[in-house]
C-alpha cells in the first residue's frame, strides 16, 4: 500500500522524529490561497501516489496568494500517471544548501532490510546508481541487530556532513525504527534537504506499507493511498480476489498465480488475448461464483476458459460456484473447461450434468478453442 | 535436506484446524510418517492417531521429528515457525502465504543461525512418489504423481500440478517435486532445488518450472550451465502485463528485472530447454532424455571399445 507524500510525512516521519517543512494540505483553490498566507513563498504538490508528479507539471512554486490559488487550480484536476488530483501539498519554501537520498528498503534477494544513502540527492537513485555507483552507500542489517545513530555515523564515515552528521544519522535511525515497527517495505527521503540555515529536512517521501502487515497496522493503513483500480477490479478487491483487467477478448478463471499466468500465455501462444488476470488460489478457491460474475462483467469477453489443477483448491468446490453462477447469470459467450487435480471425478461430473460441457483433458486444447470462438 | 522422503518423521503444526486435519489425513494415507501435531489449547489430547503439545519444543522431546509443517495463519506464523525452529528441526515447510516481510526475514534470520533449511513460506509443499509428502498438493493422487527420475522444481503449487500431472500422462514419472513457493523471500531457492535434484541419485532430470519477477531463475541457470542432467523449464508470466503483482507477491516485473525475456535468455544461454506451454515439457523431455542415452550409451561403447 503506498502513501501520498502529505500522509507519509505527517503519519509516519512526524512521530519518528525527522523534521518536515511546514505545510497545509489543502483540496481547492480557496485553501490553497488561505495557506499562503499562514506558509509565505510556498511549493503547492499534487498528492498522489506516484514518482511522476514533477515531470508532469504537479509540483509548481508560488511567491503569492493569487499565485498560490492559481498554481492549484491548474494542478487540482490533473491526471498524474491514471491518478486524478484531489488535493495538493502547500509546503513552506526555503533556502536549500544541499540536497541527501536516505532510505531503507526491503531487499527481497538478500532477506534483509538494506539502508541506502547518498550526497547526491533530489535526482532518480537508480540514474545516480547506475552513473556513480560508488555515490550510493549501502548497509544491509541483521535483523536480529540493531542499526542506530552510531552504526549509522559509521555509515556516514568520510562523507564531509560536517555539523550536519548528526542530525543526518539520526534521520538514517529514524527511517530504520519505521521499517521495524510501521512495517515499511519502502521508506525513502528524496531530497533530505540541508538547508541553508543548517536544518535537515525531509522534502519528500515515499513509503510503502506491507501489503501482509495491514492487519496490524490498521490505524495507518486508513492513511494509505487507494489503488488505481478500475471499477471492476475494485468489486473484486472489495471480495478479496485479485483481479486485473486486461484489453483482451478471452476471459480467464483458473485457481493458483501460476495456473492464472499459465493460462494467459497460452492464450497469447495461440494467437489470442487475454481479458483478464483472475486467480482464486489458496481460500478464494470458495469465491469461483463472485469469480466468474467478475470475469462476465468486463466488456468485450467474447470467450472463456476456465482451467482448474486442483491441489490445496479443490475443484469440486470451484466447479460447484461455478456453475451456480453460470445458471444464475445464464451467459451468452461459449466457455471451455480443463479440470484436473483435487476434487476432479466430482467436478468433472458436475459441469457434464449441470452445463452439458465436456471439459478438455488437456488445456491447451480448452484455450485454442477459446481462442478460436472468440475471433 | 531438501527432498522429502518416507523415514522422515512429520511434526503437523496446526493440525486440528479444518485445512490441517483434511491434509494431514491425506499425508498419512500417502504413507508420510506423521508422528505428532501442535495446538496449544488441546495439548495431552490425541488427533488423527497422534498426540498434541503445547509447542513444537514440548514435541521434540517426546515425540522427536525431522520435518515441521506449518498449517497456521500469517499473524502467528513468525512465532510457530520460531518455535519449530529452537527446537531443533531440520527442515520448516512454511504454507503460509501474506506473512508480514519482517516477520519473514526474522524466520529466516533464526533459520539461518540454527542450521535449519526452511521451504517457503507460501509453498504447497513436498511431494517424493511412492514415499510421501509434505504440505498441500494431491501427492494421494496417482493420476497425477507417479514414481519416477525427473524432478520437478516449481514456485506455484497449481502449476506443479499441471506439470506433474503432463508429466505421468506422458509415462514420464517423477522422483521428487520440490515445491519452493511464491513469495519474494523464500529459504529454498529455484537454485537450491535445482542443486538438490542434481546430486540426488534417483534424479536423471528435471523440470525447472519458474515465474516472472525477482532473479531465482537466471542464478539457477547459473547452477544449470554446469549440470550433466538435462534440465527443461517452463517460465509463467510472459503474457503478463508490467509493474502488477500476479497473485504472488513475488511475481512482478519492475523495469526490466525479472522479465520473461531475461530470464529464458539466461536458461537458453544454460543449455536449458525453455518451452512455450506445459504441454511440450513431456516431449522436450523425452527428447533430451533419449539423446543423454543415446551419448552414454556412444561413450560406454567407446569406452569398452
Amino acid at each position: 500500500m503506498n502513501f501520498e507524500e502529505h500522509a507519509a510525512k505527517a503519519k509516519v516521519l512526524v512521530p519518528a522524529g525527522v523534521k518536515v517543512p511546514r505545510g497545509q494540505l489543502c483540496g481547492s483553490v480557496t485553501e490553497a490561497g488561505a495557506a499562503f498566507a499562514a506558509i509565505g513563498p510556498c511549493v503547492v504538490k499534487a498528492q498522489v501516489p506516484t514518482g511522476k508528479r514533477g515531470k508532469a507539471g504537479g509540483i509548481r512554486k508560488a511567491d503569492s496568494a493569487a499565485e498560490a490559488a492559481a498554481v492549484a487550480g491548474a494542478i487540482l484536476g490533473m491526471t498524474i500517471d491514471g491518478y486524478p488530483v484531489e488535493s495538493v501539498l502547500v509546503e513552506e519554501r526555503a533556502a536549500i544548501a544541499r540536497e541527501f537520498y536516505a532510505a531503507v528498503v526491503t531487499d527481497f534477494a538478500d532477506r534483509r532490510p538494506l539502508v541506502l544513502f547518498s550526497t547526491e540527492g533530489g535526482m532518480d537513485i537508480e540514474e545516480v546508481a547506475t552513473r556513480q555507483p560508488d555515490a550510493v552507500r549501502r548497509r544491509p542489517v541483521e535483523i536480529d541487530g540493531a542499526f542506530g545513530a552510531e552504526e549509522a555515523r559509521a555509515m556516514l564515515a568520510g562523507l564531509d556532513l560536517g555539523a550536519a552528521e548528526p542530525q543526518v544519522a539520526a534521520v538514517l535511525a529514524a527511517l530504520y525504527a519505521i521499517c521495524r515497527e510501521r512495517d515499511a517495505e519502502l521508506i525513502e527521503i528524496n531530497p533530505l534537504a540541508l538547508l541553508a540555515d543548517g536544518r535537515i529536512v525531509a522534502l519528500d517521501c515515499k513509503f510503502t506499507l506491507d501489503d501482509a502487515a495491514i492487519f496490524r497496522q490498521r490505524e495507518l493503513a486508513a492513511a494509505g493511498a487507494r489503488e488505481k483500480l478500475t471499477p471492476l477490479e475494485r468489486r473484486g478487491a472489495e471480495a478479496g480476489l485479485k483481479f486485473i483487467q486486461l484489453d483482451g477478448n478471452v476471459g480467464v478463471l483458473a485457481n493458483g498465480a501460476g495456473l492464472t499466468m499459465t493460462t494467459m500465455d497460452v492464450i497469447r501462444h495461440c494467437g489470442g488475448q487475454p481479458a483478464n488476470f483472475l486467480e482464486i488460489g489458496g481460500e478464494a478457491y470458495t469465491k469461483a461464483e463472485t469469480a466468474l460474475d467478475l470475469v462476465l462483467s468486463g466488456a468485450g469477453v467474447k470467450s472463456l476458459v476456465i482451467n482448474f489443477c486442483g491441489a490445496f483448491a479443490r475443484t469440486d468446490v470451484m466447479a460447484d460456484g461455478v456453475v451456480k453462477a453460470w445458471e444464475k447469470l445464464k451467459p451468452k459467450i461459449p466457455v471451455f473447461f480443463s479440470i484436473h487435480g483435487t476434487g476432479e471425478e466430482e467436478a468433472v461430473k458436475l459441469v457434464r450434468e449441470r452445463l452439458g460441457i465436456e471439459p478438455y483433458d488437456f488445456m491447451e486444447d480448452a484455450v485454442r478453442a477459446a481462442v478460436e470462438a472468440a475471433q | 535436506m531438501i527432498i522429502f522422503r518416507q523415514q522422515h518423521r512429520v511434526l503437523v503444526q496446526g493440525i486440528t484446524g479444518k485445512q490441517g486435519t483434511f491434509w494431514t489425513e491425506k499425508m498419512m494415507a500417502c504413507g508420510t510418517k506423521v508422528v505428532a501435531g501442535v495446538n496449544p489449547k488441546r495439548a495431552g489430547e490425541m488427533h488423527l492417531g497422534v498426540p498434541i503439545f503445547v509447542t513444537a519444543g514440548a514435541a521434540m522431546a517426546q515425540a522427536p521429528y525431522d520435518v515441521a509443517v506449518m498449517f497456521v495463519p500469517p499473524s502467528m506464523a513468525k512465532d510457530a515457525a520460531l518455535d519449530a525452529i529452537g527446537a531443533g528441526v531440520k527442515l520448516l515447510v512454511c504454507l503460509t502465504e501474506h506473512i508480514p516481510a519482517q516477520d519473514v526475514m526474522a524466520m529466516h534470520r533464526a533459520a539461518q543461525r540454527a542450521g535449519t533449511r526452511i521451504v517457503g513460506p507460501n509453498t504447497a509443499g513436498l511431494v517424493t512418489p511412492g514415499e510421501g509428502f509434505v504440505g498441500i498438493m494431491p501427492g494421494h493422487n496417482t493420476n497425477v504423481f507417479r514414481p519416477g527420475s525427473v524432478g520437478v522444481v516449481s514456485r506455484s503449487g497449481s502449476l506443479g500440478t499441471l506439470v506433474a500431472l503432463n508429466l505421468t500422462r506422458a509415462g514420464i514419472g517423477q522422483s521428487a517435486f520440490i515445491g519452493i513457493g511464491g513469495d519474494p523471500m523464500i529459504g529454498t531457492t529455484t537454485r537450491d532445488a535445482l542443486q538438490a535434484l542434481d546430486e540426488d541419485a534417483r534424479t536423471a532430470a528435471v523440470v525447472l518450472v519458474g515465474e516472472i519477477g525477482g532473479a531465482m531463475e537466471e542464478k539457477a541457470a547459473e547452477y544449470a550451465s554446469g549440470m550433466a542432467k538435462p534440465v527443461v523449464a517452463f517460465i509463467a508470466g510472459r503474457a503478463s502485463p508490467p509493474g502488477k503483482k500476479m497473485g504472488h507477491a513475488g511475481a512482478i516485473v519492475t523495469g526490466s528485472a525479472g522479465s520473461y525475456a531475461s530470464k529464458r535468455k539466461a536458461l537458453e544461454d544454460a543449455g536449458v530447454i525453455v518451452v512455450d506451454t506445459p504441454r511440450q515439457i513431456p516431449e522436450a523431455l523425452a527428447a533430451r532424455l533419449a539423446a543423454a542415452s543415446g551419448a552414454s550409451t556412444r561413450a560406454a561403447a567407446r569406452a569398452h571399445g
